[in-house]
């Protein structure tokens, strides 16, 4: 197990700005992770038009973009996570 | 626009259309200055084309000669592997990165890393895009390959409307951009997912054909917007310094020509060239038979090129430089001097390791780096393995077009196969030629001679005779042959008639002088004769005339007896 205060999923949304599509995501997982992994996880949102550095590191093209960072391996699931099976799938929640 | 019927200038550009100029040797001259600026131009051509060495290439030399920085988005390899891959062609990237002249940035997509749940766009492409573009101040941009997004996301119609996007928020920042996309797909498409359809400004095709084991890469502008360009396949090379792009294919024939003359090396051909040698900048082709000293004529013009302190460039296709030197050596002419000041510079290559085209585009690409005056090519028959002259004469108008606007003299030797008309055989290229000096071999009485004449000199009076080509340790000389009343003869025969001759002359001289001597001792016998006739007829006036004193002696003595007798009766009467 990991360090108290150190959640075992780690989650990080990227967005660009405040658009629909990036407000739905957020929306769309904190549902998702509150249903599903309660106190368990933690997210991190990065707004690529404020750090546009920071897009090369995980390889963002697509926004919104969620980066699963733990547990590895690093998953991508892009999108505005309507859909939550597949959001589940993404985030090996759930078999395919 | 004006349009010619010759439908192609070069470096010509049209003053409504701003054009950025690439600074790859040639591209800029076919299309005119460069690619259309602050526009997309699409570069489409199968895997291994030189899609990726162009687009850098354009960047490199955008960055370092015209001032522009550029970003290149690499959708395919990683920024080390760019850097490995284009330090082949001596560009430093590291560097420029550092100085802030270029950006990299790696763009990876992985399908299988990515789930895919409702609606999304790329806006994180255009801000990692333009995050590079800031940062440099970047003016150009190269995509290489977007087409991978194609691969890499599911939803094919959020890639279409953003690609859109992305061209047209290229063109609103006045960014010149190469993007680049893989031929294939559907008939009738230049890119295998249709990016010609949002690029439509400028299309340039590479291709890369294996013909006769022989590789060659070609480049063609499907489609210039508002701008003249040339429109046929040219053959380019990937070199050492970048790209370099063979322009000429149908250039006008009005290249300036001076009245300058230049000597070939050897005194006497200068001679027989109306006695001032080649005109600068004229084509100059030496034919013959292996082994006729083609390539020792052409020795003897770069000697004397180089001792104006001229330039000459020499490629030789059968002998590598070394040897060229030590053959040369034997024939008295030191050219490793020549290559020691640089200049002369010796390239030899074995003609089947390229395709006709790219030994061309080697060629222009020496002669643009070298600048020499003088170019000699030993010899153009081996640059065809097939010996096709039908490819042959093209290419070789390309090359002695581009060169004759250069003003750059060449000088080709073609290997004739033996046999009966070598001016047929070679009816082919000579007419690209200005001046065409034949030679060839004799046999005759046991040996081997070589003759020598001018086939055709345009534009000056030269002499039309046969001449004896001979090799000393002193280099090339040509000697007056023997012409005489039953035949041309050379080489020893000459001599021996030429013997022959001095002995027929000295006994004929002897015999001169015998019937001189014959003559003048039956002029004395004459003379005798004569003496003695006149002696007979002295003789006989002698006698007629004591005869004739005689008589008149006796008259007078009957005249005085009778005057006596009278007398003597008178007084006895």
């Amino acid at each position: 197990m990991k360090k108290t205060g150190e959640k075992t999923w780690q989650l990080r949304l990227y967005v660009a700005g405040q658009t629909a599509k990036s407000i739905t995501a957020l929306a769309n997982l904190k549902k998702i992770c509150e249903t599903h992994l309660a106190g368990q996880y933690e997210i991190e949102v990065i707004d690529l038009v404020q750090n546009p550095k920071l897009a090369a590191g995980d390889q963002i093209l697509a926004i919104p973009t969620l980066v699963r960072r733990l547990p590895s391996p690093i998953k991508k699931i892009i999108g505005d996570l309507s859909n939550e099976t597949r959001v589940l799938v993404g985030l090996d929640l759930r078999q395919g | 626009m004006k349009a010619k019927a010759a439908g192609f200038t070069v470096g010509k550009t049209n003053s409504t259309l701003p054009k950025s100029p690439t600074g790859i040797q040639g591209l800029d001259e076919i299309t005119g200055g460069g690619l259309p600026k602050g526009r997309p131009t699409l570069i489409a051509g199968a895997a291994g084309c030189g899609k990726t060495l162009l687009g850098m290439e354009f960047l490199v030399r955008g960055a370092t000669e015209f001032g522009e920085p550029g970003v290149f988005m690499a959708f395919e390899e990683t920024g080390k592997e760019l850097v490995a891959n284009v330090r082949s062609l001596g560009f430093d990237l590291n560097k420029l990165v550092a100085q802030k002249k270029i950006a990299l940035d790696h763009v990876r997509v992985e399908r299988s890393e990515i789930e895919e749940t409702g609606e999304y766009d790329l806006e994180g492409l255009f801000i990692r895009l333009e995050h590079a573009v800031k940062s440099v101040g970047a003016k150009r941009v190269v995509l290489d390959t977007v087409e991978t997004l194609f691969a890499g996301l599911p939803n094919q119609l959020i890639i279409r409307a953003e690609l859109r996007r992305l061209f047209a928020w290229l063109k609103e920042r006045g960014l010149t951009a190469i993007i680049t996309g893989e031929r294939g797909g559907a008939e009738g498409t230049l890119t295998r997912h249709g990016l010609e359809e949002y690029v439509a400004d400028c299309v340039i095709v590479l291709d890369h054909r294996v013909d006769e084991q022989m590789s060659t890469r070609r480049l063609r502008v499907v489609k210039y917007r508002g701008s003249m360009h040339g429109t046929n396949e040219y053959p380019f090379l990937i070199g050492e310094h970048g790209i370099s792009v063979m322009p000429v294919t149908s250039m006008k024939l009005d290249h300036e020509v001076t009245s300058q003359r230049i000597s070939s090396g050897i005194a006497r051909l200068d001679e027989m060239l109306g006695g001032k040698g080649f005109y600068r900048g004229s084509s100059v082709l030496v034919s013959g038979s292996p082994g006729c000293g083609k390539t020792s004529v052409a020795a003897h013009f770069a000697d004397a090129t180089c001792r104006r302190g001229e330039r000459c460039l020499m490629f030789a296709y059968e002998e590598s430089p070394s040897q060229v030197l030590r053959n040369m050596r034997s024939i008295g002419i030191d050219l490793e001097q020549w290559v020691r000041k640089g200049l002369l510079q010796i390239h030899a290559t074995r003609p089947t390791l390229y395709g006709l085209e790219m030994h061309l585009v080697t060629m222009h690409d020496l002669v643009v780096k070298f600048r020499p005056t003088v170019v000699i090519v030993d010899p153009i028959s081996n640059l065809t393995v097939r010996n096709d002259e039908t490819e042959l004469k093209p290419t070789l108008m390309r090359l002695i077009d581009s060169l004759k606007t250069r003003h750059v003299t060449a000088l080709f030797t073609s290997l004739t196969t033996g046999g009966s008309s070598l001016e047929e055989s070679q009816v082919g290229v000579s007419s690209l030629m200005d001046t065409w000096l034949l030679l060839r071999n004799m046999e005759n009485n046991g040996e081997k001679t070589r003759t020598f004449y001018i086939l055709k000199s345009r534009g000056m009076a030269h002499s039309n005779q046969v001449r004896e080509f001979v090799m000393t340790g002193k280099g090339v000389d040509l000697l007056d042959v023997y012409v005489g009343a039953n035949a041309v003869l050379t080489g020893t025969a000459r001599v021996a008639q030429e013997g022959r001759e001095r002995a027929e002359a000295a006994l004929r001289q002897r015999e001169h002088t015998r019937k001189l001597r014959q003559l003048s001792r039956k002029r004395k016998a004459i003379e005798a004769q004569i003496a003695a006739l006149q002696a007979d007829v002295e003789a006989e006036e002698d006698e007629i005339k004591s005869s004739v004193s005689e008589d008149s002696l006796q008259q007078k003595a009957v005249a005085a007896d009778r005057r006596q007798m009278t007398q003597l009766r008178g007084g006895a009467r």
